[in-house]
Formats: C-alpha cells, structure tokens, sequence
C-alpha cells in the first residue's frame, strides 16, 4: 500500500502505470472490446483497388493489406505482447539472478562452471538458439515465450554476477559474517535487497527487446503464427508498404514504445521507492 | 561569532595576495538553498600559511572550492562576497579566464592522491600537461621542466619516474606529484584540502616539511585546510577556526592555541588527544577528563586471558601469469603472539600494510590463518561457520567505517536486534526492551529505532555499531580504527563511551589504530607493528615513555603536536618509504629475537628495519 501511495505520487510513474492498467484491461478484455473481430477480412476494409485505408470514422486506425481492422488487431494483440514482455522477460530476469548470485556468492567450482556456461552462451548467437529451439518445440506463444527466456537471461545473470561480487566485498557484509550470520540470512536479507534495483531495471528495459525479439522470430515464421496478432508482427507484415500505409507501422511502433516508456518510469519509481536512502527525495 | 573587532594584523606587512570578504556560498537542497559557507572573511599575506580548521560540514572545503572557481555546477555557487587574488576580482569572473588564473596564480591538492591523479596516464604526461597548461615550451625543455618539477617536491629518481604510471607509487610519492602539478607555474597561492589526512604519519611528515620548504623557497603563501589540530600547530602562521559555515575565531596561531577566545575553539581544542599528556599515568584516561577510568588489571593476579593469540600468520598468495599460479605472496602477518587479559586494552599500532586489521579480522575468524588463537578457551583454528558462531558470543567487531559497515536497507532497530535474533537470546517483547535498552546504553534514544542508517550522523552510527555488538555481550571487542573516521569531538565522546562500558562490564578491547595519541589515552598495553610483526610490546606507560624500538621511535615522532611551542624544526629522520609486505614465493622471514627491558616490556632485537633506523 505504501508503495503504491508513493507510486502514485510521483507524476511520471502515475503516468506509467495509468498507460499499463490500460493496457493489461484492454488485452483482457479484448474479446468483448474489440469493434470487429480481429482475424474479420472485410470487403469494406479495402479500396476499391485493394488498397488498405487510413485511419477514418469507421475504422479508427485503418486497416491492414486483408482488411482487417487495425485497431481490433492491436487490442489483440497487446495480449501476445504482453505475455512475452512480462513473462518471458520476468523468467530471464528470474533465471539470470538465479544463476548470477548462485555463481556470485558461493563461488568457487560451482561459479566458475555457471559462470562459463553463460559465457558460451553469450557468444552463442541467440536468433539461432531461439530458431533451434523454436523448430524443435511446435510453435506457439507459450513456446515463443520459453524460448526468449532461455535467450535473455544471460545479459541479466553477468550484471547480477558483478554486482553479487561487489557487495559480497561490502564492509557491512563482513560485518553480517562477524555477528554470526548464516549463508541464508546474509543471501535474503543483505543481498538480495540490493539487487532488487537491478533486476527492477532488467526487468523494465527488457520488454521493449523482448517484444522486438518476437516480431523477428514471427517474421523468421518460429514465432507467434498467424492469425494470431502480436505487436511485432503487425510491423513485421506490414513494414514493406511503410510508404504508401504509414499507419500499419507507425500505431503498433507506438504501442510498443508507450508500453515500454511505461515499464521504465515505473521501474524507476520503484527503485527509488524501495531505497531508504533515497527517501524524500523526488 | 565574528573575529574579535582588534584582531591582530598579519605578520608581513606586505600586500595581501588573497583577500576574501563577507563570502557567502549557497547549496541546493531539496528543501531549499542552504548556506554552507557565510560571511567569511580571510586575508592571506604573501609566503603565508594560514590554516582553516574545522569539524566535517564547517564549510572549509566549500570556501576553499569558492576561492578556486570549483564549485559544483550548478547546485552550489557563490550568493555574495568578494574574492580578490592580487587586486584582480575572481567572483565574476567567466570560465575561461578563470582557467587561466588556476595553476598560474593559485593551485590547490585534494585529500585523496590517488583519485586526483589520471590512473591510465604516466607521472611524466600529467606534471608536463600542468606545465603546458601556461606556457608554450618545446618538446625538450617540457621534459626538462618536468623533471625539474619532480625535482623541486624531492621525489627520488625524477627521471626514471616520468615513464610510471599512478598506481607504481605510494601513496605519499603520489601526494608529491600533485603538488608538483600545482606548484609547476609557481603559483603565488597554494590551497591545500586535507593534503596528509590519507597518509600514514611518518609520510604525513614528510609532506608537512616539505610545504613548509616550497613557501621558503618559493614564497607561495598556503591555505591548509585540515581538521587535525596537530598539523595546524605544526603549520601554521595564522588560523581561521569555522563552524557551520561561520568563522568563529581568527588570529596568530600561539594566539588561538594559548588564549582561544571562542568557546568553540575551546571545546575544540579540549577534545585533540594529545600525545604525552598522560607520561605518568598508568592505563587509560577517561577523554572526557573525568576519573574513573578502568583500574589496570593487576599483573600478579592475572586471570585466564580472554584471548590468546600465538604465532598467528596470514599470508595471502597473488596470482598471475596465464594459469593463474601463484607468483607472489604477501606476509601481512608473521608470528604474532600476544594475550589479552578481561578489562584490558590493548592497543595494536602500525602503519597502512602492517597487519594491524588482518590480525583483527584473523581473531574473529574472517579470513584464514595459521598459528594457534583461543578465545575465552576455545580454540578457534579450523572452526567452520557453524562452529565459530557460539564463539562469536565473546568476540565481536567494531569496523573503521560506520558509513560503509551498517546495511544501509535496514532500520537500525533491526540492525541492532539482528545479532540477538541469530544467537536466539531473544525474541518478541523481551528482544524490543532489550533493544531498547541498547539504544539507551549507546545513549540514543530507542524511538530512532524505525530510521535508516543513512539518517545518523558518524559518531551516532558508531554507536550503533557498538550497540549492535553489546548485545551478545561480549568479553572482547576488535576496535578496527573505530574513531578514525571521526570528528575530535565525537571521537572523544565515542572513546568515552567505550571507556565507560569497558569499566562497567570489564570489557576487554583489542583497539587498532594509526592515531598515537588516541592509543596512549584508551589503551592499558602497547603492541607496535610493522611488517606484519610485532616489534615492540609493553605497558602503554612504558611503551610511550621509554620506546626501544627504532620504529617505536619513528612513529612517535612523526606525530604532529597540537602545541605551537613545541614545533619541530625538521623531520629529517622520518626519510623513507613504508616496506611493502610482497615477498617472493621462496622467502623465509628472519627470525626475531626479543629482550624483557622490564617486565612485560618485550623488544625484538633483530635488526630494525633499515628504513626504521635513524
């Protein structure tokens, strides 16, 4: 409650949260909201040469190359784009500072052999890792969803790494060692507080790549299939006519950004919130 | 308070070279602009060393950053006031022609060396850019120049130096190139911000001497900026003494240690420890001036010791090369034994790298090492983190650093609750009184329990600190330089209260520091070290009476007196660097060999170190 109070409080975060509540409430009731069904090829949708329209009265923000409501496909699409955003982001956050403080505090053999495994990782291409996995697994969201988590966490798990390190080095550490304190405590209670900025960060920033890192596995044809609209691949569709239908690109390219602009200032918020030190100041 | 109305004139009757009047230097806050430095008055005659002394948040630093045009843009900058350097107005001047008149006509050095200097470029390029930076000089006469430079701060082998990089000297080599960086085009004007407070005292000296030999030589008049009250006397022709932002006192510097007239400068000068005070007292002396300090425990009738400590040594192996294998290694600590006994203190002295704070951590059990350490008769070698915690009930620590040793995301109710909690001493009710009762101990009230460390002030999270390791209470407390990082004032408070629980609860204290006037009022025994040994052990009385070792000697005086009389003409003995503690793989430490000058009175006679004899 006294986070939420404080979010509130502050302009920039209230503004954030507002766009995410519209957002989420849109994507879950995008069945009962929508002005035409999303997958609808409508005959009016269209020129009479073929053409898509612009946004008008009828049709809010256009339509697309078959027709379809640009709108209706947005509204359904924020569903897929926000489960891969939030879910697949948060599971590559959750598995990078798993794995980052794993090898950061206990160290030793243990470290070095996770920390060597997420190198090979990251010098492993991650579009071909992810087109691997996709082709192995049959496509669809969930999947797509695994796949980038599998992929995202390593940036996470080497910022989590260095960090675990460097406060392990803190003198109040030493000090939580010279009362007595266990592995457990010194982990839960000294440690893992301090990370939590980090990780609030990661798990901000990281949307707008992942819900990016989506459109490209959609457009490779392993990610979310058609018709089933997400963000990124209304873009990816529709990036060829960006001259001639500017609208397909430039709504779904808002979408994007607002909802990441979104997750950063309330990311920011929070991670001022939860620093004592940084209490009373805006 | 404003200056006395007839304040004395300042001794040389020339022309001031720096003339500062009604300053006045405004913060941004968030509540609003704050002012930090107000309506300060200064006059700086040519060749001149006035000192600024003052407590953390005087507003020294701030006049000082005022007077060089450096303040922090743009949350801090100058409300009003004149700064006038050689008859030409600073305040208003622009950026650019401020450049100009820093370094040519007035420099300044900061506190910390090593940051001020460019860790990725040589000695050589640096000094030679300040040259640069005011004159045009051809390739040859710039590396002649710059070793001139090296030169004239005495830095040894100033031709071989210019190809070395920061990180290749010691912390006082380091301190000499700045200062050849500031005075490189002769500055009429030096400003020196804390230039020794990071060094250990023999290099502090060697500093001290030679500012005083570039104001002889070159007639730079100086403006040091310090807190310790020591190097003010050993320094200073004038002293201005500021608190809060104001300037309290000013005048000759016999003037304000003898007749201080404020009662700011009185407290101030009541609260400096001072070296020698207590020659023919036995054991410690309370600092707040009162009786009752702790009886020394009677040697005759000594019980068990609380610790035990025998040939304890901690070497830590350097790696390098491209597997990693050991190349080198550092003997922080070598055979060291001593006992503690219940109600003593005993001091362990040294300078940086002597080993003085691995042995402390090697007592709590924080690092590894070999030897022999009992705690209360338990031997602790070897004991896992399991093992160790019920002897962690005896011993705790108190670290250097309160800003650094509190977790900052915890309140200090739950800091302080935290080691009762672990040991399972208390829980519910009985844990929130005995919290409670901390906080009183500590004398803090126990309603700050909900607050942040980052709300107290350095003296008050030092008793928390110390809150926090009464609890279990201990027989035995590592002081690891507790009350270094601390203002006189709350240093004596601090060292008061370590006193007062030391004589109500027969604590015992391994106290280490570098401050040899502080030791000499808290401790009962003295245990001097260098090069991770023991060099000298004994009653704190004897110790500082009747020093035996050539290193005993040298630390004692390399301590600045806070007595203008008793200045020191030169410090010519305390020539030399601090050894490093790297050894090469095959080294085998010599063995020592001790006398009993008196009872309890042990020096080792193996040969003092080179650099120690004078």
């Amino acid at each position: 409650m006294r986070v939420l109070r404080a979010l509130v409080r502050r302009k920039l975060a209230l503004f954030g949260l507002v766009i995410i509540i519209v957002v989420v409430t849109a994507a879950g009731l995008a069945p009962w909201i929508t002005p035409y069904p999303p997958d609808r090829q409508m005959f009016d949708g269209l020129t009479l040469e073929g053409a898509p329209l612009p946004p008008n009265a009828q049709f809010w923000l256009g339509t697309d190359l078959l027709g379809r409501d640009l709108l209706s496909r947005l509204i359904e699409g924020a569903r897929t784009s926000l489960i891969i955003g939030v879910a697949a982001n948060g599971a590559a956050v959750l598995i990078g500072t798993l794995v980052g403080v794993t090898a950061g505090f206990f160290g030793g053999w243990i470290g070095a052999i996770l920390m060597r495994a997420t190198d090979l990782m990251m010098a492993f291409p991650a579009l071909l890792l992810a087109i691997v996995l996709a082709a192995l697994f049959t496509p669809s969201l969930w999947i797509v969803a695994l796949v980038i988590a599998m992929v995202n966490w390593v940036q996470v798990a080497r910022v989590i790494y260095t960090e675990t390190r460097s406060l392990s080095e803190r003198d109040f550490i030493e000090a939580e060692w010279g009362i007595g304190a266990g592995r457990a405590r010194i982990l839960f209670r000294h440690m893992i507080p301090h990370l939590v900025s980090t990780m609030v960060v990661w798990g901000t920033l990281g949307i707008a790549t992942t819900v990016l890192l989506e459109a490209t596995l959609s457009y490779l044809g392993v990610g979310v299939q058609p018709p089933t609209p997400s963000w990124g691949n209304i873009i990816f569709e529709n990036q060829t006519y960006f001259t001639s239908a500017p609208w397909l690109v430039f709504f779904p390219g808002i979408a994007i950004i607002l909802l990441a602009l979104s997750f950063n200032l309330v990311g920011d918020a929070l991670r001022d919130i939860l620093d004592p030190t940084q209490k009373g100041r805006h | 308070m404003r200056p006395h109305p007839d304040a004395p004139e300042p001794p040389s009757a020339d022309r001031p070279v720096l003339e500062v009047r009604g300053l006045r230097t405004q913060v941004a806050t968030p509540t609003g602009p704050k002012v930090v430095v107000d309506g300060l008055d200064l006059t700086l005659a040519p060749g001149e060393v006035l000192c600024i002394a003052g407590e953390s948040g005087s507003g020294k630093s701030m006049a000082a950053l005022s007077i060089m045009g450096l303040l922090p843009r743009p949350m801090a900058r100058i409300a009003a006031g004149s700064i006038r350097l050689n008859g030409r107005e600073l305040t208003g001047l622009g950026e650019a022609r401020m450049r100009a008149v820093r370094g040519a006509e007035i420099s300044m050095i900061f506190q910390e060396p090593m940051t001020s200097l460019n860790p990725v470029l040589t000695i050589g390029r640096q000094v030679g850019e300040a040259i640069e930076a005011h004159r045009s000089v051809g390739r040859a006469d710039l590396t002649r120049l710059t070793v001139a430079a090296l030169e004239a701060v005495r830095i040894p082998e100033a031709a071989r130096r210019l190809k070395q990089y920061p990180h290749e000297l010691s912390g006082g080599m380091r301190q000499r190139v700045m200062i050849a960086m500031a005075m490189a085009c002769g500055p009429k004007v030096l400003i020196a911000d804390e230039p020794t407070t990071a060094l250990d005292v023999t290099i502090q000296a060697q500093i001290l001497e030679l500012m005083r030999d570039l104001r002889r030589d070159h007639g730079t008049a100086v403006i040091l900026i310090t807190h310790d009250m020591g190097v003010v006397a050993e320094m200073a022709d004038r002293v201005v003494i500021m608190n809060q932002g104001r300037l309290v006192e000013d005048g000759p510097v016999l003037d304000v240690f003898e007749r201080p007239r404020a009662a700011y400068t009185r407290t101030l000068l009541a609260a400096v420890p001072r070296l020698g005070a207590y020659a023919d007292i036995d054991g410690p002396v309370r600092s707040a001036g009162r009786s009752g300090a702790a009886p020394a425990p009677d040697p005759a009738r000594r019980p068990r010791p609380v610790a035990e400590v025998r040939d304890l040594t901690v070497r830590f192996d350097l790696t390098g090369g491209l597997l990693q294998r050991v190349v080198r290694r550092v003997h922080a600590v070598e055979g060291v034994s001593f006992d503690l006994f219940p109600g003593e203190t005993l001091a362990l002295v040294g300078e940086s790298g002597c080993g003085k704070s691995t042995t402390g951590k090697a007592l709590m059990n924080l690092i590894p090492w070999t030897g022999a350490i009992t705690i209360d008769g338990t031997a602790t070698h070897g004991l896992g983190r399991r093992a160790m915690r019920p002897v962690r009930r005896h011993i705790q620590m108190v670290f250097q650093d309160p800003f650094a040793s509190l977790d900052p995301r915890m309140t200090v109710g739950d800091l302080v609750a935290e080691p009762m909690r672990i040991h399972g001493l208390a829980r519910g009710r009985e844990l929130d009184d005995r919290v409670a009762e901390l906080f009183r101990r500590v004398r803090l009230e126990p309603d700050v329990r909900d607050r942040y460390p980052h709300e107290f002030s350095g003296g008050q999270r030092q008793r928390i600190c110390i809150a926090r390791a009464l609890g279990l209470s201990p027989r035995l407390i590592v002081a690891d330089e507790s009350v270094s990082a601390l203002d006189v004032s709350v240093q004596a408070q601090v060292l008061d209260l370590m006193q007062e629980l030391q004589a109500e609860m027969g604590l015992s204290y391994l106290f280490i520091s570098h401050d040899m006037a502080v030791v000499e009022q808290v401790s009962h025994r003295v245990a001097v070290m260098y090069m991770g040994r023991i060099v000298e052990i004994g009653r704190r009385r004897d110790v500082f009476g009747d020093p035996r070792h050539p290193y005993t000697r040298k630390l004692l005086t390399a301590v600045p007196r806070p007595d203008p009389r008793d200045r020191r003409d030169h410090f010519r003995r305390l020539e030399g660097e601090i050894p490093s503690p790297v050894q090469a793989l095959d080294y085998r430490p010599p063995p020592q060999r001790f006398d009993e000058v008196r009872p309890g009175h042990i020096v080792d006679l193996s040969g003092a170190p080179e650099q120690a004899g004078g």
